[in-house]
Formats: structure tokens, sequence, C-alpha cells
């Protein structure tokens, strides 16, 4: 790819500035949507461009906003930036360095939902990033571009920014709109799902911030042009974040289905101190880890070929591990994080998460006997397909992974190898 | 009372929000309160669930949820550390031992001057650029990243001295 499609800020020098972003063909997208096409068009198109949700479910994001029950107003656009995933940072590149686009994508999307009002959900940590947006949506407004009658039609649009308080759990689109609605930040029972009712019981879109900003390119460029990018189900450029042991981490924008071997070698410098790749999370702490073998290092990263390799692209946020790791001490470490965020709300995720941790601890310091592997595995498949939202089997692939895949880790730490 | 001293503040804050549904500005009004009192007093829980026409349960009970907000006072400046797995492979454990260690106290202990307080948090969306941690005062947070405990330290003695001046 030659150019960024997403990370513009890498080719153009202070994109973040609106004269810098207007001067570059910013809001261009916003304005011919608005004068040129209905909602239902915009719609069309974005179904038409293949976009699917970048914040890991992997959504078609047309085919969401088609699912807005008809003739309900007002509705709601939510940007979910409440990025929290051990392993994922796009959103926060995004926002800090190519927020208009990222804007122009919020009032596109609430354009094509008939929505007057949109909600940017930023986690409380990005405090200082929140108020900088704060600063680039006054800046809008001063130029038009937000606010009543734009360009001339009838169509107006506000945009506020609400800082979340320190909850991985309003990343999950439900328990996102209980803590917007200023509540305890946990999931709902679906359904109904948020395009029936959403924000405050109203019809409502809730989209990722990469998502998002997908969109004025799709506007401006057409759907066939996207669609040519990626495979022929995944498409579009995909921001891939990479961390752990690699030797130079950080975003890389590549088209989906580029292969790990590529993005891992050519583009991130490979592994550092000549060690092998021991395993691969594709999607963050959330992942179903992967060996790291040559079939899998030859595999597109899109969402279809991820599967048939046993795992998920999610956010596609790639955890570099080498064999120095042990598997027992990571899955310690997951699973330290998903029971601290465990929202409490159902039983599986709450006392499972809890379960485990505490096994977990055991095995990782040495004290477990080889039969506390087992009942770790039990607790696990305990949880499987019974908790009420997707965390609660976020936290278990890397536990049954590690022991399905890394099985030695399990017996030296246990003593299983008779050491 | 936050009521008299901030009510231009309040309107703004409550204006993004329908009138009917005004329990949304909890969160920001909670952060007011921290701002003001240095964490949130039972008193000012009870001012926020008044300008909510919420109850005060309600109000308390996000207090415990969400990591951001302390119900109790303890560090000016809390320095919190991400070590979970892909910092942790970036050696942020090790880091958050040697800035304890530097500091002679435990995680969650806060220096003898109360300016100071460490804290090992769960991920920050800074991976790439690990070590790193956030720093929580009552005036908002900020993020230091690619740190090293001597870096660390230095941010630590800024700290300390805009805490004495303060």
């Amino acid at each position: 790819m030659p150019d960024h499609i997403l990370l513009r800020n890498r080719d153009i020098p202070d994109i973040d500035k609106l004269d810098v972003y207007l001067a570059n063909g910013g809001f261009e997208a916003f304005e011919q949507a608005v004068r040129e096409h209905t909602p239902q068009e915009i719609i069309d198109i974005v179904k038409a461009s293949g976009l699917r949700g970048r914040g890991g479910a992997g959504f078609p994001a047309g085919v969401k906003w088609s699912f807005l029950t008809p003739d309900v107003f007002p509705r709601y656009v939510v940007a979910n930036a409440d990025e929290s995933e051990p392993g994922t940072f796009k959103d926060r590149e995004i926002l800090e360095r190519n927020p208009f686009q990222f804007l122009e994508g919020v009032a596109i999307c609430s354009y094509a939902a008939q929505a007057n009002t949109a909600y940017v959900y930023c986690r409380g940590e990005f405090w200082d990033l929140a108020h900088i947006l704060e600063q680039k949506i006054a800046a809008l407004y001063e130029r038009g571009l937000l606010g009543k009658k734009l360009f001339g039609s009838n169509y107006s649009l506000d945009i506020f920014v609400h800082l979340g308080a320190g909850a991985y759990i309003c990343g999950e689109e439900t328990a996102l709109l209980e803590s917007l609605e200023g509540k305890l930040g946990q999931p709902r029972l679906r359904p109904p799902f948020p395009a029936a009712e959403g924000l405050f019981a109203k019809p409502t879109v809730v989209n990722n911030v990469e998502t998002l900003t997908n969109l004025p390119p799709i506007i401006t460029r057409g759907a066939d042009w996207y669609a040519s990018i990626g495979t022929e189900r995944s498409t579009g450029p995909k921001i891939f974040c990479l961390s752990g042991h690699v030797v130079r981490p950080g975003n890389y924008e590549l088209p989906l289905g580029t292969t790990f071997r590529e993005l891992i070698f050519q583009h991130a410098g490979g592994i550092p101190d000549g060690k092998s790749i021991k395993g691969i999370m594709p999607a963050g702490a959330s992942s179903a880890i992967l060996p790291g073998t040559d079939e899998v290092l030859d595999t597109p990263m899109d969402y279809e070929s991820l599967v048939k390799v046993g795992s998920q692209l999610g956010s596609a946020s790639l955890i570099i591990l080498d064999e120095t790791v042990n598997f027992g001490w990571l899955a310690y470490k997951t699973t330290s994080f998903f029971k601290h965020e465990s929202c409490g709300k159902c039983t599986p995720c709450r006392e499972g998460t809890f379960w485990m941790y505490h096994i977990l601890s055991r095995i990782k310091d040495g004290e477990a006997s080889p039969d506390e592997v087992d009942l770790l595995r039990e607790v696990a498949r305990g949880m499987e397909g019974k908790c009420l939202c997707a965390l609660g089997e976020f936290a278990i692939m890397p536990v049954l992974t590690s022991i399905e895949r890394f099985q030695p880790d399990f017996e030296a730490l246990t003593g299983k190898n008779g050491e | 009372m936050l009521a008299e001293k901030y009510s231009q503040e309040i309107d703004q804050i409550l204006a993004k929000y329908p009138p009917e549904e005004k329990r949304a500005a909890v969160l920001p009004l909670l952060y007011m309160a921290q701002r003001e009192y240095g964490y949130i007093t039972a008193e000012a829980i009870h001012e926020v669930a008044a300008l909510l026409d919420l109850d005060p349960t309600q109000v308390g009970g996000l207090v415990g949820f969400y990591t951001l907000l302390h119900d109790h006072p303890g560090g000016t400046y809390k320095i919190q550390i991400c070590t979970d797995l892909p910092c942790a492979l970036r050696g942020a454990e090790e880091f958050a031992e040697a800035v304890c260690e530097n500091l002679g106290v435990q995680f969650g202990e806060p220096t003898k001057d109360g300016m100071i307080l460490v804290e090992q948090v769960k991920c920050l969306a800074g991976c790439d650029k690990a070590p790193m941690f956030q720093v929580q005062d009552t005036e908002g947070i900020h993020y230091y990243e690619n740190q090293d405990p001597v870096s660390a330290m230095q941010v630590i003695e800024k700290l300390r001295k805009r805490g004495k001046h303060a």
C-alpha cells in the first residue's frame, strides 16, 4: 500500500490540524454525503464496500446500520473509543494523530443513521486525548462543519465527548451504553439489540473508532475501490497492532489478508536476538493462541483464514511470544486481567475467572499438582457458552488454547515431566 | 458545595445530554467532585446524587465499579504502571518493582510525604511503548511511555516539586 488510508498522519504532517485536513480533501466526503446522497444510499455504499466492524466482531457495518428500527427518532450514534484490549493501541493513534478523519466518519455514520446527536465514548485513561478531541470538535463548529442545517440542508448534527472512568467491559457495546447512561458498565441481555433499543432506549449505532475512520475514503473513492483492497470477504485496510517480542512494535496499516510472516518479518523486523516465535496471540489477550509454525506464519490475516487455523482475527492486535515464554505464566497474566475486569453481573464469568486465577497462581508459582491443570480445564469448560457477554469467552480462550497447544509448559510447572 | 461553586460548568455538562436523561452526567460530575475534594467523599456522593435526582446508593455504586474513581485519599500523584501481558513481555513487572524499591514503598502504599502512590494497573493502550505508566492526580491523567527506572524517578521528582508548590 503506497499511501495510508487510515493512518494518513504517517504521510501528511500536521493532519491533526483542521486547515491541513481540509487542504487534503477533508470533509468533502461528509459534504458529498449530505448534498448528493440519501441516508439509505450511504448505507448501501457501505454495505457494498464490505466494511466490517474493526472492534473485534467483524460484523458488516452497513448491515448493522440497516437494522435500525424504522421511523423511530431520535436516534444516536456512539463511537466506541474505549480501547482497552491488552495489545490494542490503534484507535489511540487515530484519535491523537488523525482525529478529523475519525470525526468525519462519525458525521457520515450519523447522517446515514439519521441521528442528530453522536457521542464519542473515550476510556477514562484517554483524558488528555478526550480534551484535545473536544477542541477539535469546537473547531468543526466554528467552520460550520457541525451544528445546525449543514451545507444548506435540513440535517443538523452535534458530537459530544463522554469520558469513561476505567472499566474494560465498557468496550462491550451494551455495557458501554449502560455506562454512558450513568449506570454500572454491565452488559445488557440481548435482544433488544442497540439498533432497536440502544442509548436512552432509542435506536442506536455503536461503531469502533477504526471502523468509522474508514468511511470518508469509502464515500469519496467508492465502494468498488474499497472492496478491491484486501480479500473477497475481508475488504479494506486494517491497522495491525504489534506488541511483545518483536523488533519494531507499533501500528501497521496493511490490507486484510496480509500474512503473519510479512507483517512480523518484512515490516516489523522479526524477533529480537535471533530467537524463534513460539506463539502468536492475533486478537490481543482475548485470543485463541496460535503456535508459531510455518503453516500459521503463512496464513493470511483475514476474518475467514484465522478461523480456519483455529483462532479469530478480533481487533488484529498481535502479541508475539518468543521461545522464552512459559504459557502457564501467560495464562496467569491474561486471567489476572479478565478476573479484574469481569463486571460481576453473571456468575460463570465472575466465579470462573476467580477460580481460574487462583489455580493459575499456584501453577505459575510451581505449587500446583498436575491434577490442577485438569481442574483448570474443567473450570474453563464450565464457563464456555454460559456467559452473558463475550468477556467470559475471551477469558477462557487463552487458557484452554495454552493447555491444548503448549502442554509441556504446564508439565514443566507442575512437575509432571519428572523435574 | 459543587452546585454553587461550579454552576456554570455543571450546566455545560448537563447540556450534553437530553434533559430527561441527566443521569448520564454522573461520571463527569464525579470527576468534578474528585477534582474539588481530592477523592470522592461521602458528602460528594450525596451532592452529585442531589444534582441528578438520584439515590446516593446509585452514585456510590459507580465509585466502587470504576477504577479511576477513588473513595479514599492516598497519594497526590498516583503512578499507575501497566503490568499486563504485552507490557510484561517488555519488562514492565521488573520496572514496576524497581520504581517501588527506589521509592522504598510497596504497591498501593503512599510515600511518607503522601505525595506518590505506585499501583499496578491493567492495559492502558500503550503496549508498543512499554514500560509505561500514567499519572493520575485530581486535575487529570497523563501518559509517560518508553520509560526506565531512571526516567521514571525523574518524572516522580518533578511531580514532587510541583506538589510542594501547589
